[in-house]
């Protein structure tokens, strides 16, 4: 047997006093993919880096061993060895295809600078090489694209030069960090079957770090589960997957969303209707360097919500869904259209009545980080539509009020004199949910709000917010991406693309039988029970 | 369900300060001359004003430890009034900048629209004026003095906090925490004072101390000029002036009062240095990791 691509052994990253992973080893031949699998701060991302010698955060140490191809020895390896290896050797890509790529060169600058250095090309047969990689990657008119930069990219794209870059010098080892985690779901099956082919044709071995253990079942040949640093459990995907050894998998494993696993309680009968939106139109203008234009976010958009339901609202990136909850919440101005609360006209109000609507209407933002202000205690963040809206009089009544709220959603009142940066990510949006109740609103509008959580985070957000709905009856628009999030979810769909309607019917209708061929594309996309190798 | 606690991370700024060598002993520096400032009248050995015509251009001695003037005053005991002087100028003028400026810029940068672009273009206007012209400017129309001064220096130093503070509302108006403050139906007032003002002190604390430092630059250069704090009334840069014509027989008339200046400047603009590392985040995290090692 020859020796595998990737020979980690005993790999332990210390930051001063702090020892962050403890000890992980792992094996990768070629053509084979690992998975690492775990939540944030799990240390799978420290891992790869100090495995292969790309961990420059200040002060960190690393120990142990990792051997590429059985003779390079990586761990404290000097900066000219690694410099030669990584490129040519090891190839990354990385999360966010927004910053990972130069936006001052051109895309032919950025795949053939590598092949220059270490496969001493010329610029003519390096831009022959950087055309086939972009063929390769399927990035449509790559002649064209090769003078492109990357800001005339779409996400999924950029992410598919990403992949070029890290492929160019046909390295024996590919880091893939979370490359598809901020990329639509469509676009996410489109990486992940890119990858595999040229994985068939270049022979590469595939280091695959995520935090969904669906999308690592579509990759992976072997899984590595790391928690705190340790690994909890490793083996072929199939056995993790069917016989989880130990309690942290299984619990991932049940965290993770499926399409039809899950739906939420039946809606009330004959509920009345409690938002009516009709023919909403949103236009922006946009200001460019060639002058202005108009941006069409949402095209004559009508639905309506019942009373103690959800509807879910589905869409990509770009599909005009955050517009909606714009337009909802006065935080954009609608063109046309009208929609009532309860019968009480939302759109264009102003004074006394504008604020009486913003208390019915509440609203849970995506990102858990920036949805609170950093310099203000949790007990501030709660008070403030307490104090606007005035509904606790005095000190001690907010005081009250806040630990009422905290326990609501599953946190104890000393969380009040907590800051914002001493919280976990689901911490914080379980204090963003406690503030959007705070108001006692009839509609809650949840955009994108488990989007950037954990699985296991969001699977108990999501509970919590099941239980909210049972027993404060409340009304959600639930915005998001994932369709088995949203189906667990809604009682109502409604799928959005390029700020149309392309779907709108109960749940239950349009899972078990959907009509438009993107909603199917959709599901199609969602990653699926069973792992890919067990089909 | 089990609640992990978060471990803190994160430092309290003011023991990232502590850390760093310079700052404490500027800070400290520092410290001791806002005494000196405050407490002048009463430290001070003898009267600012106390001419001893017998004992002029006395060498610094047992005495007189910073030597005496052509009048024979105590260069030590006017030194010490002339700081306080000087520190007052720049504290009121500074003061008078940060909330004129804070005022203008945040408004600019949190309203937008027409009324950024006109309060924008009159800080621009503002600007471009150099500061001694502007001062000779303002002097010329009200007569010079310690309020001139004060006025002059504030009015300069006001465009550079109107764009700090526009620069940071800008980036701070956009965060989805205040976005979440105006679809809840949170009031403008609340949002600024709650939201926007807190997230944006780091920045404009930083650029107050360094503006401290050229304030006390610029009070001595107007007061070198007899356009700034007017005689009897001792001021640094005033003390300078008179020096010039005894300069080769008594260098301790010039070298005291220029060494005062140095040493408050440089105290202010290390204490700055100091604070932006701490308060810019992403200095902050290299700081942080070299002294965990």
């Amino acid at each position: 047997m020859t020796d595998p691509v990737l020979s980690v052994r005993d790999l332990r990253v210390r930051i001063g006093r702090r020892e962050i992973v403890h000890g992980v080893a792992f094996d990768l031949q070629r053509e084979q993919t690992l998975g690492i699998v775990g939540e944030s701060g799990s240390g799978k991302t420290m891992t790869a880096l100090a495995a292969t010698g790309l961990l420059d955060t200040p002060g960190a140490v690393v120990s142990g061993s990792s051997r590429l191809a059985g003779e390079t020895e990586l761990v404290g390896g000097s900066a000219r060895l690694l410099r030669s290896v990584h490129g040519s050797k090891i190839g990354f890509v990385f999360q966010d295809p927004g910053t990972s790529l130069n936006p001052l060169l051109t895309l032919e600058r950025q795949i053939t600078e590598s092949l220059e250095t270490h496969r001493k090309m010329t610029r003519g047969q390096a831009t022959t090489r950087a055309l086939e990689l972009l063929e390769a990657v399927g990035l449509p008119d790559p002649q064209t694209r090769l003078h492109a930069y990357p800001h005339q990219l779409s996400g999924g794209q950029r992410q598919r030069v990403m992949v070029a870059i890290a492929l160019a010098c046909d390295p024996e080892l590919l880091i893939a960090d979370e490359p598809t985690t901020s990329l639509d779901v469509t676009t996410q099956a489109q990486i992940i079957d890119l990858v595999r082919e040229l994985q068939q044709d270049f022979g590469t071995a595939v280091v695959w770090i995520s935090h969904d253990l669906g999308v690592i079942g579509q990759v992976a040949d072997d899984v590595t589960v790391l928690r705190d640093g340790q690994i909890v459990e490793q083996g072929p995907i199939l056995d993790i997957f069917d016989e989880p050894q130990n309690d942290y998998t299984r619990e991932l494993l049940h965290a993770r969303p499926l399409v039809g696993r899950a739906e939420p309680a039946p809606a009330p009968n004959d509920a009345p209707v409690l938002l009516r939106v009709d023919g909403l139109d949103v236009r922006f203008a946009v200001t460019t360097p060639v002058g202005r234009s108009t941006v069409h976010a949402v095209k004559r958009l009508s639905f309506e919500v019942q009373r103690g339901t959800t509807l879910g609202l589905v869409g990509e990136s770009g599909s005009g869904k955050s517009t909606v909850a714009g337009a909802l919440t006065g935080l954009v101005e609608p063109d046309t259209g009208t929609a009532q609360l309860d019968g009480v006209e939302i759109f264009g109000v102003r004074g006394a009545a504008a604020k009486e609507l913003r208390k019915k209407i509440g609203l849970v933002f995506q990102d858990p980080y920036s949805s609170l202000n950093p310099r203000a205690r949790v007990q501030t963040a709660i008070d403030e539509p307490l104090r606007v809206h005035r509904l606790a009089k005095g000190k001690r009544a907010r005081r009250a009020r806040a630990a009422e709220l905290l326990e609501l959603v599953g946190l104890p009142p000393s969380f009040a004199s907590r800051y914002p940066h001493e919280l976990s990510g689901g911490q914080r949006q379980r204090v963003s949910i406690a503030r959007a109740l705070a108001a006692e609103p009839e509609l809650l509008i949840l955009d994108e709000a488990t989007a950037s959580l954990d699985v296991s985070v969001q699977a108990h957000v999501l509970e919590l917010l099941a239980d909210l709905q049972r027993e404060l009856g409340l009304t959600y628009l639930f915005i998001g991406h994932d369709l088995a999030v949203i189906q667990q979810m809604s009682h109502d769909v409604l799928v959005m693309r390029d700020g149309e309607a392309v779907e709108y019917r109960p749940a239950a209708e349009l899972f078990a039988e959907p009509e438009h061929e993107y909603t199917r594309a959709l599901l199609a996309a969602v990653p699926p029970a069973r792992p890919r190798a067990a089909v | 369900m089990t609640i992990a606690t978060v471990e803190t991370t994160r430092v309290a700024s003011w023991r990232l300060l502590l850390r760093n060598p310079m700052t404490v002993v500027s800070a400290a520096v520092l410290g001791v001359v806002i005494v000196v400032a405050v407490a002048a009248n009463w430290i001070a050995p003898f009267g600012v004003n106390d001419v001893d015509v017998p004992n002029a251009l006395q060498p610094p001695s047992g005495e007189h430890w910073f030597g005496t003037d052509e009048l024979g005053r105590d260069v030590l005991s006017r030194v010490l009034v002339a700081t306080q002087a000087s520190m007052r100028v720049a504290v009121v003028s500074v003061a008078f900048a940060v909330v004129v400026g804070v005022t203008v810029g945040v408004i600019a940068g949190y309203r937008g629209g027409w009324v950024d672009t006109v309060f924008m273009r009159v800080v621009d206007v503002m600007f471009a004026f150099p500061v001694l012209l502007l001062a000779l400017a303002v002097v010329a129309i009200l007569g010079p003095g310690t309020t001139t001064t004060i006025l002059a220096i504030g009015i300069v130093y006001t465009p550079i906090f109107a764009r700090v503070a526009r620069a940071s509302t800008l980036s701070v108006r956009v965060e989805p925490f205040v976005q979440m403050s105006r679809a809840m139906g949170t009031g403008n007032l609340y949002i600024l004072a709650r939201h926007i003002i807190p997230n944006i002190a780091g920045p404009l604390i930083v650029q107050t101390s360094l503006s401290l430092a050229f304030a006390i630059l610029s009070e001595a250069a107007l007061s070198f000029l007899g356009l700034g704090i007017q005689p009897p009334q001792p001021s640094l840069g005033r003390m300078i002036f008179d020096s010039q014509g005894f300069v080769t027989m008594a260098w301790w008339m010039a070298v005291f009062p220029g060494a005062a200046i140095v040493v408050i400047v440089l105290a202010f603009n290390l204490v700055g240095d100091g604070l932006r590392d701490v308060l810019d985040p992403k200095q902050r995290t290299m700081i942080e990791a070299r002294s965990k090692q």
